[in-house]
């Protein structure tokens, strides 16, 4: 076989002989199922190695192997972004950090990782929320690449590269498509996927495919438990805010304090009903909302989304148009399907979004149907409007003072809240860095 | 000591963590492939690893010994060892060498090489695992003679509830439900389960003991459940939560309590009815399981024990999952006496037992046998010339090729034209040793000459996680391996799995 190079050179100067052989080959070498836009040059690997600019989301499972996959595929001006620190038990499949890192940041541990072993690569870390960049950040980015485990961050990266999205007359600008690679895992499962927001489907218009997360009915976990679940549950839910056991502090998953506390609480529980398998291990498990996670799963996936970046960077080959699934449970299966756009998707249609009521419905169904329809899934929104040429908050959860003021509103109609047929109401909400716009359709 | 029933098993539990940890992997050569393969299989934890490699890294220390050093670095509980020798060597000085591996796996190997350690590994009943990057193409071939899987997880299991044959202890529980009496309360609390029970016994003696057969008789089921839904002063049914799960879960509660025909076909193999003192612990609890089906079992296979959740009050739940637990539990003390040795696995194979399987993988030999070669696979997969095979059929082409020339087809960019062809003849060459009119279209052995036997990382890490877990899977005797030919097409983000 020709040279293969160690994954981790670690000495040499920049780009030895050879160094770059792997990558040079689909950038210079024409080929039958290249993009019709290719064209073989020895610039390329320069555009790569020197300007093309890539964020990646995520220092954790996924995170870690985008970065190295990136690195080694000859990127080098890359941007990490984990809002973490790390844990001991991160240690088994995210493998750029070691036990002596236990308790830095993610994204600066893994930047010096790479920028260590990989010579010439500059990875810079942030050690931030996503939402604490806006659009200016954004968009110095060629592309950006997603390692979430949280669908409500997706949601957000995928409303603010919407945003950036400029139409002239109607038509949209290609120049403003920043593409969006994101990749998830669950267990044996994960799936990885190309967005060109605004032309491909994007996150929100394929939100069925996302699988509800389990929460127990609350009857269950108050009256009737069943499961060791259901126990834990009742201590996270129903007996920390009312004991505080650690006064005004949250239930704080990676605490084992915490979680000693829950789990005492839970067996406490579970004793009470005769349900037996209450565990640490389940408690932190149910509390931190765990997915086990393999290593070998978030390897695959996130090897599939870095060489979607490298095709889409270089042009070597056509992106996977647009949904790859994986499972190898039983064998190893893939699936690979073209998501369709959602006609009147609330995220990237621009399709103004409708909301019919009779005048006589209380706010509180607006707001249910606004968190519990499968295309919308708000988690706390926010709903206000322009009445007699004035703001008004209608209602608002996440500041107290203000949930205070407007929770009485629940209980009114629309009428009564001096709403009327074609009302806009502006939602804002954490699954979307927009507001959201809805027209509100009397029915009789 | 024996241990036996309910078994926590989140992925793969402890006891499938014990194997990996007893385990001993081989690797033959620190390619970026293997290196990745490697890393997913020291993270996780197994025991000990051996990188085989005679090359260098560009005039630097030899590959395998830097490999090591690095993946060691991963996980401090793992030893790591290397060779600096080619298998070759080894294959020629020392093929006992091998025999000390759980598994081996090798990457890049040509194939005369891949030809002869897997002969070797055959006769030693070694799992062997041949992995290949080229280009955008990923390939593995499992080999392995029978490999047993204790644990197959099955996503979506049929549950083993009995219905149709109630035990007697679940009658007798049965007997302690009066639903006509019942207060609304428990009414609306009491699991499916007992309903479905009940009112099945209420169409037995109503239809002379034959339970609903056909879709009519299901809905006239049905709706006998439906209108035993409580009824308001007005005579507007209530909300019964627990009566509507009863409804929605007639079909398959009614499905034949029956042995799986795979399990069926083990007890039926040479292996099950011939035991003796080379049989191994699999063999020896599968003919335990058989026996207490001729016994005890009634000509059916142990209970498995476990309910799915329901709508119900704490009590009436946990009584009633108790009482099939319970019967779980016996019926593994009755499959225990059948067996004297390894009693402490035994929980798992009952309360698994129709997840039971073996995969026997086609020897290498026999795929590339003139004779034996798998022509019907392989025509019927070309018959769409798109499909993944044609890369399989390719990568015969290209080793043909390395055996003629030396040298793999396009690794220079003024070798790339002038290959195109040759690799050609070299494909045409092999299909017709075997015989094979299949359409190879001309793109894709263009293309092969491309890629120039490179070896992209992010195809050698999808691979590298790809191995890695099949790799675990045969360490662990957990979960169903692929059987036995993984083709990965990169360029189109498709794959495909091939018996040959």
């Amino acid at each position: 076989m020709a040279d293969a190079e160690l994954p981790m050179a670690v000495d040499g100067g920049y780009d030895w002989d050879g160094r770059w052989n792997h990558v040079r080959k689909f950038l210079e070498r024409p080929g039958p199922f290249a993009h019709p836009d290719f064209e073989p040059c020895t610039e390329s690997l320069q555009f790569l190695l020197e300007m093309c600019k890539i964020l990646v989301i995520g220092a954790g499972g996924l995170g870690c192997e985008l970065l190295k996959n990136l690195a080694l595929s000859g990127f080098r001006l890359i941007h990490v972004v984990d809002m973490d620190t790390i844990d001991i038990s991160n240690l088994n499949r995210q493998f750029l950090f070691r036990p002596k890192d236990v308790g830095r940041p993610k994204a600066e541990v893994a930047a010096d990782f790479i920028n260590n072993r990989i010579p010439g690569c500059k990875v810079v870390p942030h050690y931030k929320k996503i939402q604490d960049f806006d659009e200016s950040f954004y968009r110095q980015f060629h592309i950006i690449v997603c390692g979430l485990d949280s669908i409500i961050a997706r949601r957000w990266m995928n409303g603010m590269l919407i945003s950036l999205l400029s139409y002239e007359d109607g038509v949209l600008d290609p120049s403003s498509i920043i593409p969006l690679i994101d990749g998830g895992t669950e267990g044996f499962k994960g799936n990885s996927r190309v967005i060109l927001p605004g032309m491909t489907a994007c996150i929100d218009c394929t939100l069925e495919l996302y699988p509800p997360q389990i929460n127990f009915p609350m009857c269950t976990i108050a009256s009737m438990p069943r499961l060791p679940e259901h126990c834990i549950e009742y201590a996270r839910i129903l007996l920390w805010p009312k004991e505080k056991p650690f006064g005004e502090t949250s239930l704080d998953g990676d605490n084992p304090e915490h979680i000693q506390w829950v789990f005492k609480k839970s067996i406490e529980r579970a004793a009470e009903f005769h349900i037996t398998g209450v565990t640490y291990r389940l408690t932190q498990g149910v509390v931190k909302r765990i997915i086990p996670a393999v290593a070998s799963t978030n390897a695959v996936i996130a090897a599939a989304c870095s060489l979607e970046v490298f095709k889409i960077a270089s042009s070597a080959y056509i992106p996977l148009n647009n949904y790859l699934v994986f499972n190898d449970v039983d064998g190893l299966y893939t699936y690979t399907f073209e998501a369709e756009r959602k006609e009147n998707c609330s995220a990237c249609s621009q399709v103004p979004q409708n909301l019919q009521f009779p005048p006589s419905a209380k706010l509180q169904e607006v707001l249910e149907y606004l968190m519990e329809n499968a295309s919308l899934q708000m988690k706390s929104p926010a709903i206000t409007t322009t009445l007699e040429g004035k703001n008004k908050t209608l209602y608002l959860q996440s500041v107290k003072s203000i949930e205070e003021r407007t929770k009485p509103n629940l209980c009114k109609t629309l009428t009564e809240l001096g709403l009327s047929d074609g009302q806009e109401l502006a939602v804002a909400d954490v699954t979307t860095p927009q507001t959201v716009l809805f027209k509100l359709n009397f029915t009789t | 000591k024996f241990q036996p029933g309910y078994l926590c098993l989140k992925l793969w539990g402890d006891h499938g963590q014990d194997t990996l940890e007893n385990a001993h992997v081989c690797l033959i050569n620190a390619t970026a492939t293997g290196t990745e393969i490697l890393k997913n299989l020291v993270l996780p934890g197994i025991g000990a690893f051996t990188i085989v490699d005679g090359h260098t890294v560009t005039g630097e220390d030899n590959r395998a010994q830097a490999a090591t050093e690095l993946l060691q670095e991963l996980n401090s509980h793992v030893s790591g060892n290397f060779v600096e020798e080619s298998p070759e060597k080894l294959l020629d000085n020392n093929p006992d060498f091998f025999h000390r591996f759980t598994i081996v796996i090798a990457v890049q190997l040509p194939e005369s090489t891949s030809l002869r350690l897997g002969s070797v590994l055959w006769s030693a009943s070694i799992p062997f695992l041949v992995c290949k990057t080229y280009g955008l193409i990923g390939y593995m071939r499992l080999v392995v003679q029978e490999h047993t899987v204790i644990e197959s997880h099955p996503d979506s299991a049929l549950e083993d509830l009995r219905l149709d044959k109630p035990f007697a202890e679940f009658k007798n529980h049965l007997q302690s439900f009066d639903l006509e009496s019942m207060n609304k309360k428990d009414h609306s609390h009491t699991p499916w389960i007992i309903i479905i029970a009940k009112y099945l016994e209420k169409w037995l003696s109503e239809h002379n003991y034959k339970p609903p057969q056909n879709y009519k008789e299901k809905e006239a089921f049905r709706q006998l459940i439906r209108d035993g839904i409580r009824k308001n002063e007005n005579g507007v049914p209530e909300d019964e939560e627990n009566f509507e799960e009863a409804i929605k879960n007639v079909n398959t509660a009614l499905n034949q309590t029956k042995i799986p025909s795979a399990v069926e076909e083990l007890f039926n193999s040479e292996q099950c009815n011939n035991i003796n003192s080379e049989s191994s612990s699999f063999w020896v609890m599968l003919r335990a399981v058989k026996d207490f089906v001729h016994s005890e079992g009634n000509r059916d296979l142990p209970v498995r024990g476990t309910i799915p959740d329901m709508i119900a009050d704490s009590q009436k739940f946990i009584n009633l999952q108790n009482v099939y637990r319970t019967k779980a539990m016996q019926d593994a003390a009755a499959v225990s006496t059948h067996v004297q040795r390894l009693l402490q696995s035994l929980g798992k194979v009952c309360k698994n037992a129709s997840f039971l399987r073996v995969v026997r993988c086609r020897s290498l030999a026999e795929e590339y046998g003139v004779d034996s070669v798998n022509k019907d696979e392989i025509t019927s997969c070309m018959d769409n010339p798109d499909s993944e095979m044609v890369f399989y059929l390719i990568l015969r082409g290209v080793e043909r090729f390395y055996q003629q020339h030396s040298r793999y087809p396009g690794v220079y960019n003024y070798q790339v034209e002038d290959d195109i062809s040759k690799l050609k003849l070299c494909v045409n060459s092999v299909m017709q040793e075997y015989n094979l009119n299949v359409n190879i279209k001309d793109d894709y052995v263009h293309e092969f000459c491309r890629f120039g036997a490179s070896e992209p990382h992010t195809v050698a890490a999808f691979i590298g996680g790809s191995a890695a877990q099949e790799a675990i899977k045969i360490i662990s005797h957990q979960f169903v391996p692929f059987n036995n030919t993984f083709i990965y097409n990169a360029m189109l983000q498709t794959s495909a799995t091939l018996q040959l």
